[in-house]
């Protein structure tokens, strides 16, 4: 499928408001008061969840690029990445405002003592440098070579983040959902490192 | 349907009842589902009569009574008691019941009985929750004899005035105000007295994070979060801090049940 530029800005649009969806949501339940008995833990869950879907969305990029032939797929990725980072921003901020009232000190105990939060927490501090060099003239400051080498953090964000969200859950024996998860992350992980190996085996067949 | 009962006195805290809807609706009951909205959508498969609990074990009176005969075996009282999770939140809820010693001196516990057991009903066809395996069914819990004996310990069988929801562990569970919520066994259909200190549902599922005590104690953290402070459902909003939770949940009449026990080790 070959998209031209006017398209192109137009799915760009488009993707960008439903992917503000969510967070509109959530504001328009905190003014109708429909988050339900426990608020913090339902605005706590859903910027969770919705950081996953979107580290997810993301992650399937590039395979969905290859597999379709839709080569200006990738052309929605950066924003797709960067709402990764707004969802996972608005999760953190849930936990040190709403959770914690800015009690830096109380915040890092938890930080500190609690594995899943150290992952997630992690997950998160990782995720900053990818959204602050997620522009051109970053890309052009670093060298495209070097740019590719950071971006490439997000193969460890994205099994960290699967990890915070396993143990959260194993507090109360919970599997299911993060469990599928995992499938899914591993799976887009996993169809790049096999392509990676075939090229090589190629690449190799040929030096012969 | 209501379920009319005298508020006694003793234990009428004065604090501000949690929302019938928020209390009805936010429910732990594994039976039901994992998520806290499921119970409300899928409890209405539970059919709580006709119903009856059989009573065994190390007592001299065995027997098998039903829900008419439980319900007037004492009589019945208002409660207003806090309830504290174990997941950090809190409630205040008027519960309707008597203690569960009346019904633990009616059978008569031999020189044997040391522990009491309570097991919760485990139908596929009335719990779609038991399909998944997240824990080991029936869900069991349990206490010390002497623990069960405190008359805060309450055999309930409604709350607001009117019969147990479904959700809410209907037609008879316990509520144990002084312990995390999940010590206080649902839609029981046994109780049994043991020797040895039973197998509860959580120890077994994760015996690191919940131990057979479960009193609410903020000195000792769950491992996966602080236990010293709680939020009150429906009155501390996003922009409320927390509250300080207190030592056995507010109820210090307990302590003496505890005397000489490091709480750190048996928690």
């Amino acid at each position: 499928m070959n998209v031209t530029n006017q398209q192109l800005a137009r799915i760009k649009w488009i993707l960008f408001a439903l992917a503000l969806l969510p967070f509109l949501r959530l504001v328009a339940y905190t003014y109708l008061d429909k988050l339900g008995a426990n608020p913090v833990e339902f605005i706590t869950r859903n910027t969770g969840d919705w950081t996953l879907y979107f580290l997810c969305i993301t992650l399937a990029m590039t395979p969905l690029r290859k597999l379709l032939q839709w080569h200006w797929i990738i052309r929605m990725r950066r924003m797709l990445g960067l709402y990764v980072f707004f969802y996972a921003f608005l999760h953190f901020m849930t936990f040190l405002w709403f959770d914690h009232f800015f009690e830096f000190e109380e915040m890092w105990t938890d930080v500190l003592k609690r594995p899943f939060i150290t992952v997630g927490f992690s997950a998160f501090v990782l995720l900053i440098p990818l959204a602050l060099t997620s522009s051109n003239g970053m890309i052009k400051r670093l060298g495209g070579k070097r740019w590719q080498l950071l971006h490439r953090l997000v193969y460890v964000i994205a099994p960290l983040a699967v990890l915070h969200y396993f143990w959260m859950k194993a507090g109360k024996h919970d599997f299911a959902q993060p469990l599928l998860f995992a499938v899914i992350v591993f799976s887009l992980l996993g169809i790049r490192v096999f392509w990676r190996w075939r090229a090589h085996l190629t690449h190799n067949a040929k030096a012969f | 349907q209501k379920l009319a009962a005298a508020v006694n006195p003793a234990y009428a805290l004065m604090e501000k009842k949690t929302s019938y809807k928020d209390a009805t609706t936010y429910n732990n009951f594994y039976e039901f589902g994992t998520d806290k909205a499921d119970p409300a959508m899928t409890a209405g498969s539970l059919k709580p009569r006709p119903w009856s609990i059989s009573i065994e074990g190390e007592i001299k009176k065995p027997m098998t009574l039903d829900l008419d005969s439980l319900l007037k075996l004492a009589p019945l009282e208002e409660r207003i008691y806090r309830l504290r999770c174990v997941e950090g939140w809190s409630m205040v809820i008027p519960w309707v019941g008597y203690s569960l010693s009346q019904l633990i001196k009616k059978v008569e516990p031999n020189s044997n009985a040391r522990f009491v057991e309570f097991i919760t009903l485990e139908d596929k066809k009335q719990m779609p929750g038991l399909r998944s395996p997240v824990l080991e069914w029936p869900y069991v819990e349990g206490l010390r004899l002497d623990e069960a004996m405190h008359p805060l310990a309450l055999l309930t069988f409604g709350m607001y005035g009117e019969v147990l929801p479904n959700q809410n562990g209907a037609p008879v569970r316990i509520v144990l105000p002084w312990k995390y919520g999940f010590k206080s066994a649902k839609s029981i259909v046994k109780i049994r007295f043991t020797k040895e200190q039973p197998r509860t549902a959580w120890n077994i599922a994760a015996p690191s994070e919940y131990g057979f005590y479960s009193n609410v104690n903020p000195e000792v953290n769950h491992p996966r979060w602080s236990q010293a402070s709680e939020r009150r459902i429906g009155e501390d909003g996003l922009l409320s801090r927390k509250r300080k939770t207190l030592m056995f949940n507010g109820y210090s009449d307990v302590a003496a049940l505890y005397a000489g026990m490091d709480l750190k080790k048996f928690f």
